[in-house]
């Protein structure tokens, strides 16, 4: 069936099948491959991305569910060739080894620091409790976000209900 | 001013951060254009005997192209047991005859898009006549129900000899305590899953797309499961999403990926679910442990006994011969008269075992701390005092132990000063009084590991280690660096670049790595064994100084001087002649007519050994047993630190997976054999809430074995947190009476701990967990 | 890992959807709204649903407001939205806390009350909650609305009492600024479910994943009407009870968890 929805500011339309999962359409459709697939369970959270603004695991978003709506990935963050403050943190902080996870923890962090511009250690391990690194310890990942949250660019976004 | 040492940011971070890493499932390639998805039919049974498989109804389903079970791929290698094991624990690369773990592949299913594929999988019929289940460590020792029945036995090999123990071992001890305890199966659990895609040339060779720790290793494995010559075979490393030692060497899956593309004429790829990822790439340690410690009561150890089991899983792979380095490191940084250590390697109806970060030596750290801390208990002595008495005295001149391992250098004792300053050690003492004298209901522990480990090591003292690097400088003032280190998120691409700019006088940015490509680089070792920095990393500085030595030759013609009168500038990348720096020619320049490119080979004279302690400090609520986890602190001595943030970086991940380890993960199957963590909602895999950060100390002791003075960091972490962390829960627990707690230090088990010290727990129901955990 | 072939249509409107559920009741039709607890099922292949009616946006189904002495929720409304809301957080905060322990942020600005609820899992906080706040779930079927007590609205496992044809429309709380609540989830890691867990406040004690539904406590309920301490009313947390077994906690444990969380949520401590 045909959907239309924005994917980092352009507007597309596409026919899909219902059972189309949104990263998978990020990923063969639109050629967005920075989102990954680490886990069957939406328990790992490599493939977060903006929906309207808010974070989601974009393996559990059917893509017919996004009609009219606005995905941003993380190939949509950086403006003009420059890193989004969250990207230039996680590179300062050495906030990534493999990088497997890090679109998605980069997403998990944009939209959590658009709730909480300035959170405390705590709510950054609270925050990023649904996105899980094998290679960092988290360590540096946290010290990033608490970076970028200094930083003070990011926008605040609101809660669509 | 030296970039050696410095905190160098990543070249590799503006890709990873925008457009994303290119895995394996990544990778878009004219080669891999039309290419069919492959999926495999895995047993749903623990040990099985195939009656049928029928692949038909599959065939039906929409976009199916092919199918094909174990009689389709007879002239496929078996999967051979590693040398030294029992022979008759071969298998094919598609169960035949049986299964032997739930995962076991069993039939192919070939499909046009990737969605088709799991669709046309519920449709392949499998008969299958169970048989019982070989979980337990008891039961597989037992033979009652053999795995490989031609084999007579579920013991694929023996280290040492049981019988020849020697039972005076602790005469002379006044004290003695001995305890079986279990470092549990673990899943190494990378954010990337496996991965292939193959695709086969009109002039018969492969190329593969494979996610691996070494690609010629890979590339060998390939050409040996194929039937091919290794030249036949093109290995191709894309980005690699964590590895942790499960991705070495070439898994069945691979070779059958290929295999496809060859039999079907067009290109295969391939992407492993998590699913299949938590019960068919190895796992990780899997050892039942038997630790009987003696000494005098003025601390003294006198004598240690480690007896282990190793579980392979079912067929005996890099899992069945890590006891070798458990032994190896038996006795850890520590100096006791007597010691020795057996071990056997078993066969069970579950996942193979594989490396997983540390492989073996956490192990060996693991079983060691715990009996320091139960002979310890038993004197009365506080756990920093009894490591400090038995602790072997600095050395720099190398020191053999009685396993046959040569310690280059150490200061143990040093490291254990440190780490408990840096901890505030006697405040926390003081404070975990204070709560045990009110009656808190959160306890505090405080835990110890001292350790030391082996890194880089050869293929034993007739094949020292060794590791190739080619460098090149090119006319635009650019390099490029092959190497034979494949790295998968340590970040050579940075470390190597800093290292060779040292010598070339070329920033960092200019320095370009290649790995992973057979056809690039036919040689190398791979990365794994925290080999890395210190074979792979000086051969990247022995090749540039070479480079710059035959630079020099082509500078001398260029300026009419005597080589011997020109001296190298790094601050401008060109050779002057002394005395006179307008008589100069650029590096680059030397390319010009000529390519400037040198390969070289460094070999290290053998293993290096990092040590270090770590002090883990948890609180514990005593009324539900739940571990929350405050404080880490280390000590990771690995020598010479090339880039601090890089070197920080494999600290944290390592102390998170040896974490992880002591007080959250494990692998569980029940008494079936079904696994029960198979997924991440049930592998109770660590998230940023389960950690602290983390406090680092920084201790350098050099090794001579390199001019770099290297060691090895990747594992260190691993190994010295599993043992502090257990140490701390059971340091909690240690005034009501509680001596052990098995890992992990999970709520339940530390409840079930408790109330058995107060002695109301009755008999222990951990007898058939413990049957369930094997 | 992907789910199993379906059809998708979006309903226009609540009653709508009503009449797509009717029009498809012999095929296995679901309702979707967040999908946080039905496309993970659907990925595993414990569910195959052979249609999918997709109520998520309808703004009918969303939405809080104050209406007398009760909250009104709209079913389709994310966790997230709810964990946030003022009025919420003023007027049933234990209802806002409950929603912001579910999962993590992700699965919180997508699942909803009302799918949370219709999918029952007794392991999950929002049916805790609204068996400790004793509120009421409206439904809307083919004969028309009906509202159903919290008391009688899960039946057993994975079960409630909606009956085939109908949708949750919304949720109701009663108002309680100001009331005494505790809230205890127990977990060995951050985004899981329940091991156990407890919610009390006003005299209503209800647990999660101490059978196959959430349950009141009713006997240290009663103990506590009788004038017990929260210790003295905790000891009796288990009875009646059926606690199952799995790699985290078997029944014994999971029963003493039950009498320290109970007493912990009694002692308003979340």
């Amino acid at each position: 069936m045909q959907v239309e929805l924005t994917v980092n500011g352009k507007s597309r339309s596409d026919d899909v099948e219902p059972r189309l999962l949104l990263v998978h359409y990020l990923r063969e459709v639109c050629g967005l491959r920075a989102a990954n697939v680490g886990c069957d369970t939406t328990s790992c959270g490599a493939c977060t991305v903006l929906l309207n603004g808010s974070s989601v695991k974009s393996c559990t978003v059917l893509t017919v569910q996004t009609a009219g709506q606005e995905v941003t990935t993380a190939e949509g963050l950086a403006a003009d060739g420059e890193l989004h403050p969250v990207q230039a943190a996680f590179r300062a902080e050495h906030g990534l080894q493999c990088g497997f996870c890090t679109p998605g923890m980069v997403m998990a962090a944009v939209g959590l620091l658009s709730e909480n511009p300035h959170p405390t250690e705590t709510e950054v391990r609270e925050g990023l409790e649904g996105n899980f690194c094998r290679c960092t310890g988290y360590h540096n990942i946290v010290r990033a976000v608490l970076a970028a949250a200094d930083a003070g660019h990011i926008e605040p976004a609101e809660v669509r209900s | 001013m030296s970039i050696l040492g410095t905190r160098v940011l990543r070249s590799e971070d503006p890709k990873f951060l925008t457009t994303g890493g290119v895995y394996t499932e990544d990778v878009v390639d004219e080669r891999l254009n039309g290419a069919c998805h492959v999926f495999f039919v895995r047993s749903p049974a623990a040990h099985a005997r195939i009656q049928s498989v029928d692949v038909s109804p599959a065939l039906q389903a929409p976009g199916v192209v092919a199918a094909f079970t174990a009689a389709d791929i007879s002239e496929l290698a078996l999967a051979r047991p590693m040398p030294g094991m029992n022979k008759q624990m071969t298998r094919p690369l598609l169960a035949s005859g049986k299964v032997r773990y739930v995962g076991d592949p069993v039939a192919i299913v070939v499909t046009e898009q990737p969605y088709q594929g799991e669709d046309a999988v519920e449709l392949v019929q499998v008969d299958y006549e169970a048989l019982p289940a070989v979980i337990d460590f008891a039961d597989a020792l037992s033979d009652e129900v053999l795995l490989y029945e031609d084999a007579g036995t579920n013991v694929a090999v023996t280290f040492g000899d049981a019988s020849a123990l020697d039972e005076h071992l602790f005469d002379e001890c006044e004290v003695v305590t001995s305890r079986t305890i279990l470092n549990q199966r673990v899943a190494p659990a990378p954010m990337e899953t496996r991965a292939a895609a193959a695709s086969w040339g009109e002039d018969g060779r492969l190329t593969a797309w494979i996610p691996n720790q070494g690609a010629q290793g890979t590339q060998r494995g390939l050409a040996r499961m194929l039937g091919l010559p290794v030249e036949q075979v093109r290995v191709i490393t894309p980005d690699v999403g964590g590895a942790f030692g499960a991705k070495f060497g070439t898994d069945p899956e691979h070779a059958l990926v290929a295999w496809v593309a060859r039999q079907l004429g067009r290109p295969a790829r391939w992407t492993e679910t998590r699913y299949e990822n938590l019960i068919a790439m190895t796992h990780g340690r899997a050892q039942q442990q038997t630790v009987t410690i003696g000494g005098r009561r003025d601390g003294t150890v006198l004598a240690y006994r480690l007896e282990v089991v190793q579980d392979s899983g079912s067929s005996p792979r890099i899992g069945a011969i890590l006891p070798t380095l458990t032994i190896l490191m038996t006795v850890g940084p520590y100096t006791i008269p007597k010691a020795e250590a057996v071990a056997c390697s078993i066969v069970t109806s579950t996942t193979p075992v594989g490396a997983y970060r540390g492989a073996g030596r956490p192990e060996a750290t693991a079983a060691i701390e715990r009996a320091m801390d139960l002979f310890a208990a038993e004197i009365g002595m506080d756990p920093a005092e009894v490591r400090r008495r038995n602790l072997l005295a600095p050395f720099t001149e190398p020191h053999r132990t009685a396993f046959g391992a040569l310690y280059d250098s150490g200061d143990y004792v040093a490291a254990l000063d440190k780490v408990l300053a840096a901890a505030g050690y006697d405040q926390l003492r003081k404070e975990q009084a204070e709560r045990r004298a009110s009656g808190d209901t959160v306890q505090l522990g405080i835990g110890l590991a001292s350790y030391v480990e082996i890194t880089g090591a050869g293929d034993g003292e007739d094949a020292p280690p060794k590791e190739n690097a080619t460098v090149e400088v090119h006319p635009d003032g650019t390099a490029t660096i092959l190497t034979g280190t494949s790295p998968h998120g340590q970040g050579h691409a940075t470390a190597w670049a800093m290292l060779a700019s040292e010598e070339l006088g070329i920033p960092v940015d200019k320095i370009t790595l290649k790995w992973g490509d057979t056809d690039l680089i036919p040689e190398g070792g791979g990365t794994g064994g925290s080999r890395s920095l210190q074979h792979g990393g000086s051969a990247v500085r022995q090749a540039s100084q070479e480079l710059i030595e035959v630079a020099r030759e082509r500078a001398a013609s260029e300026l009419e001087a005597s080589p011997a009168d020109l001296r190298f500038s790094a601050e401008r990348s060109a050779f002057e002649v002394a005395g006179d720096p307008d008589a100069s020619v650029p590096l680059a320049s030397l390319a010009e007519d000529e390519r400037l490119v040198v390969r070289t080979v460094f070999t290290q004279p053998g293993a290096t050994f990092p040590f270090g302690s770590h002090v883990a400090v948890v609180e514990v609520d005593t009324e539900t047993g739940k571990v929350v986890l405050r404080r880490v602190v280390t000590v990771d001595d690995a020598g010479f630190v090339l880039n601090p943030l890089l070197a920080e970086g494999q600290r944290h991940g390592g102390i998170a997976q040896g974490a992880a380890q002591a007080f959250l993960e494990e692998v569980v199957y029940d008494a079936d054999g079904n696994p029960l963590t198979a997924s991440f909602a049930d592998y109770p895999f660590l998230s940023a809430t389960e950690v602290p950060s983390f406090e680092l100390a920084d201790m350098q002791t050099p090794t001579s074995y390199n001019p770099l003075g290297a060691k090895g960091i990747g594992e260190a972490g691993t190994i010295g947190a599993t043992p502090a962390v257990q140490n701390a829960v059971v340091d909690a627990l240690a005034h009501l009476g509680v001596r052990h707690i098995d890992m992990p230090a999970s709520p339940q088990r530390v409840w079930q701990a408790i109330r058995t010290a107060a002695g109301s727990g009755g008999s222990s129901p951990w007898a058939s967990t413990a049957k369930e955990n094997a | 890992m992907i789910p199993a072939p379906f059809d998708y249509v979006a309903a226009d409107s609540p009653q709508h959807a009503v009449d797509l559920l009717e029009r498809h009741a012999d095929d296995d039709a679901k309702l979707l709204a967040g999908g946080h607890s039905l496309l993970p099922m659907m990925k595993l292949r414990l569910a195959t649903p052979s249609v999918l009616i997709d109520i998520g946006r309808l703004s009918e189904l969303r939405g809080i407001r104050a209406d007398g002495d009760e909250i009104v929720i709209g079913a389709a409304t994310p966790h997230a939205v709810l964990a946030g809301s003022d009025l919420v957080r003023a007027e049933a905060p234990l209802l806002a806390h409950s929603a912001a322990q579910v999962g993590d942020p992700q699965i919180r600005h997508r699942g909803t009350i009302g799918g949370s609820l219709a999918h029952a899992d007794p392991a999950a906080d929002l049916p805790m909650a609204l068996l400790a706040l004793g509120g009421t779930v409206d439904v809307l079927g083919v004969d028309g609305s009906r509202g159903i007590a919290a008391d009688d609205f899960f039946t057993g496992f994975f079960e409630t009492s909606l009956e085939p044809g109908e949708l949750i429309a919304s949720v109701r709380i009663p108002r309680s600024p100001g009331a005494a609540w505790g809230y205890q989830k127990f977990v060995r890691r951050a985004n899981d479910w329940a091991i156990v867990g407890a919610a009390a406040i006003g005299g209503r004690i209800a647990l999660a994943n101490m059978g196959p539904t959430p349950l009141r406590a009713r006997a240290a309920e009663r103990a506590l009407a009788e004038g017990a301490s929260p210790a003295e009313a905790a000891e009796l947390a288990a009875e009646g009870t059926e606690p199952g077994e799995d790699v985290h906690a078997d029944r014994e444990y999971r029963r003493h968890l039950a009498r320290v969380l109970v007493r912990r949520a009694l002692e308003n401590r979340t």
